[in-house]
């Protein structure tokens, strides 16, 4: 009973983080077309910016509480700036080319972002965990749990719900799934696909770096924590259908319990449960529970 | 030395007739290398997960010590200037990139920076990768954190030593701390990392626990991917196994995530928490961590070191220099330079003059050395490989010094805690550790 308890908790709060940082990277590639592998640096640089941002702010006499809006507020600042730089600098020049070259470029962003923090921040671990304890600590079922990480379940679920919303019931949203499902007559509707682009990359990397931010007060935040967090964040992704917003509710879902699971009742598999789950879910549906299948073009 | 190391490469590439004209070229140039500077290649993570817990701190230690060394300002026997008379120039390089890498950066370093000698590795698979190219190409290297025992248990080497002691002893210690200290533990739950060193320590942990304490019963093992970062559910199960004590030999940034979120979460109330690589963290997490928890420093280094002139003096001066509590990497990198230092010298005391490299390897076999950390006897692995003894202490938060330190220290003799010379570390272990002076 407890054991099934702790996975079904585990589960959900290792779900929510993954939906947190999977749901932009799957929002850009519905949209754009684009396959972020700098989604992980954003996802790095929310956490640099937030931890060392915390750090900053309990060293005054603010209250304590306000650090959260300030932990969000970060992940929303150098979201913007780093979507600035990246779609407007970089991506912006390569719209219409092949897929791959944008891949490649997104991993070259990938790259030079990860130096960029190192440059920045140095390698010594950053600690941003006054958050992490604020909230305290409740008891399901005689097993403590953080309720900062319930509080994730929570965040995850209104994310969820705006992007839902932002996508079906909005102008805005209309007009992006009209992109999505044919640039090309978007553009000849007279949709200003450019401008769409740019405001998508900049949510989906105001969503990555809040997931970085979101993140950091659990974790000490140390060079490389974006490599890990982009191969499960893909992960998710596949397993959903790349593109597809309920895909990544599902993905991360199966990944989190499954995982639990794992962790709970055979440690020795938790390592590639995950991997197991995607292998099974491409070898039956190789466009992912959600994804639509691809009619070729001639 | 490092003329001769290059020589013998070229040589090696060589037809046999070109040979005798080849050694003809060099043999005069040898003694040259006897002035001039003496150059050290140091490689220590620079970058990367372990640059920040240890190969910073190690490359901070080797500069400051280093320093000291050519000016003659380390405490006796250590006041003389430079190694045998001659001053040491460092080139430093990044361990980061792999095994692969690291031979390649290990080529370079010996055969286009014409280093004499090498000191450096903190990854076990470096340590493991690097030796038979030291072998290959003559050159003197001293390994000075890495853990694995399998260097001299599985190979034996010539120009290869390691000054610090492996990290079978550090498992031992810290079994027979926690069983010191909780006779009556029943049931041990382990979370470690999902590779070699993560496997070995809970691997010899656990043996041990079986040996001393047979009753000692495994209630759940976890293994996540090292830099996961993320310990929600394997905390959860370590809480569900309620078990009286849980080993970790997390390092770095996944033990710091670990502690914050354990002790969120009451692991750290519920169970006696046991990190044998617990020592570099404890200056960061300050009041995260909470008292009483058990912590090795794989060695009798920083809070564990016994107090002697050459640990004051090596404390303040890293304090002053740096700012930051020496743990127990910059121990580490200090001792291997002390132990170059003694055994140059007493090559070049035997010799008369400044040392070949086979002179100061017959010195540098079974020498016996003072660190920071106490005395440091190259007794086994054929006098190639160092032990010394153990430390093992508590967590305490100290108000007045504004940071943890380690209480309740217990010392194990060297002989208490590491095999004898020729026996294999994991054999000694399952065979009820014959023979252990322990007191």
């Amino acid at each position: 009973m407890l054991t099934t308890v702790a996975i079904l908790v585990d589960g959900l709060v290792y779900a929510s983080w993954l939906f947190i940082v999977a749901i932009g990277l799957t929002l850009i590639y519905g949209v754009m077309k684009i396959l972020n592998v700098a989604h992980g640096s954003l996802y790095a640089l929310g956490a640099y910016s937030a931890a060392w941002i915390i750090g900053i702010y309990f060293q005054s006499d603010l209250p304590p509480y306000g650090s959260f809006a300030v932990l969000i507020l970060s992940a929303v600042v150098i979201g913007l700036i780093a979507s600035l730089v990246i779609e407007r600098g970089v991506l912006r020049l390569m719209y219409g080319r092949d897929e791959i070259v944008i891949v490649l470029a997104t991993f070259a962003i990938f790259l030079i972002l990860e130096d960029f923090v190192k440059l920045v921040w140095g390698v010594d671990p950053y600690f941003a965990y006054q958050p992490y304890g604020l909230l305290g600590r409740v008891r399901l079922f005689g097993l403590g749990f953080a309720i900062y990480d319930l509080a994730l379940i929570g965040v995850a679920a209104v994310i969820g719900l705006l992007v839902w919303w932002g996508l079906n019931r909005t102008r805005i949203g209309k007009l992006l799934l009209a992109v999505i499902y044919d640039r090309e007559i978007s553009v000849a509707m007279g949709i200003n696909v450019n401008l769409l682009f740019a405001g998508t990359f900049a949510v989906g990397a105001v969503l990555g770096a809040l997931g970085g931010a979101l993140t950091a007060p659990a974790i000490s935040v140390s060079p490389g924590i974006g490599v890990e967090v982009i191969v499960l964040a893909f992960a998710v992704v596949v397993i959903g259908g790349l593109g597809s917003v309920p895909g990544v509710l599902i993905g991360a879902l199966i990944v989190g319990i499954c995982r639990a699971a794992a962790v709970h009742l055979l440690p020795e598999v938790e390592l590639f449960i995950i991997y197991a789950v995607m292998s099974l879910v491409l070898a039956l549906r190789p466009q992912g529970l959600f994804g639509r299948a691809a009619v070729r073009k001639i | 030395m490092a003329f001769a190391a290059r020589c013998s490469a070229v040589m090696g590439s060589l037809a046999t007739a070109a040979v005798l004209s080849a050694s003809a070229i060099c043999t005069p140039a040898l003694a040259q290398d006897d002035t001039g500077p003496l150059r050290m290649g140091f490689v220590t993570f620079l970058s990367g997960g372990a640059a920040g817990p240890f190969g910073i701190p190690a490359r901070n230690a080797a500069e400051m010590m280093i320093e000291a060394i050519n000016a003659g300002e380390v405490p006796a026997p250590y006041n003389t200037p430079g190694i045998a008379g001659r001053q040491i120039e460092p080139v430093i390089i990044d361990e980061a990139g792999g095994a692969t890498k690291q031979v390649a950066e290990f080529r370079n370093l010996v055969q286009r920076q014409n280093v004499d000698l090498v000191v450096g590795y903190i990854s076990s698979g470096d340590c493991l990768a690097v030796p038979p190219v030291a072998e290959e190409l003559q050159v003197l290297t001293v390994l000075f954190d890495c853990g694995t025992p399998r260097v001299f248990e599985e190979a034996s080497y010539k120009y290869v030593f390691r000054t610090g002691a492996h990290a079978a002893m550090d498992n031992i210690a810290a079994a027979r701390y926690l069983l010191d200290h909780m006779p009556d533990v029943k049931t041990v739950a382990g979370i470690n990392q999902n590779y070699a060193w993560g496997q070995d320590s809970w691997a010899d942990f656990t043996s041990v626990m079986k040996v001393l304490h047979p009753e000692t019963e495994i209630t759940t093992e976890q293994f996540p991917k090292i830099f996961a970062g993320q310990y929600g559910a394997e905390i959860s199960a370590l809480l569900v196994s309620g078990s009286d004590a849980v080993h970790s030999s997390l390092w770095g940034s996944d033990l710091e995530a670990f502690v914050l979120q354990g002790v969120a979460r009451g692991l750290f109330d519920e169970s006696q928490v046991v990190l044998t690589a617990g020592e570099p963290a404890l200056p960061r997490l300050g009041r995260q961590i909470p008292d009483g928890v058990i912590v090795g420093a794989r060695g009798p280094h920083g809070d564990l070191a016994p107090p002697s002139e050459l640990n004051d003096w090596f404390r303040e001066r890293f304090i002053a220099k740096y700012g930051d509590i020496p743990v127990y990497a910059t121990y580490k990198a200090a001792q291997a330079l002390l132990g170059v230092k003694a055994a140059y010298e007493k090559a070049a005391e035997a010799a008369g003059g400044f040392p070949t490299t086979d002179q100061v390897i017959a010195a540098f076999e079974h020498l016996e050395f003072v660190g920071p950390s106490g005395p440091v006897t190259m007794a086994i692995g054929n006098g190639h490989q160092a032990v010394q003894e153990n430390a093992i202490g508590m967590t305490k938060y100290d108000e007045d010094l504004g940071r943890v330190t380690l209480t309740n220290i217990t010392r194990y003799d060297q002989w208490c805690v590491n095999p004898p010379d020729g026996v294999s570390s994991v054999e000694w272990i399952k065979s009820g550790m014959p023979g252990a002076k322990c007191e």
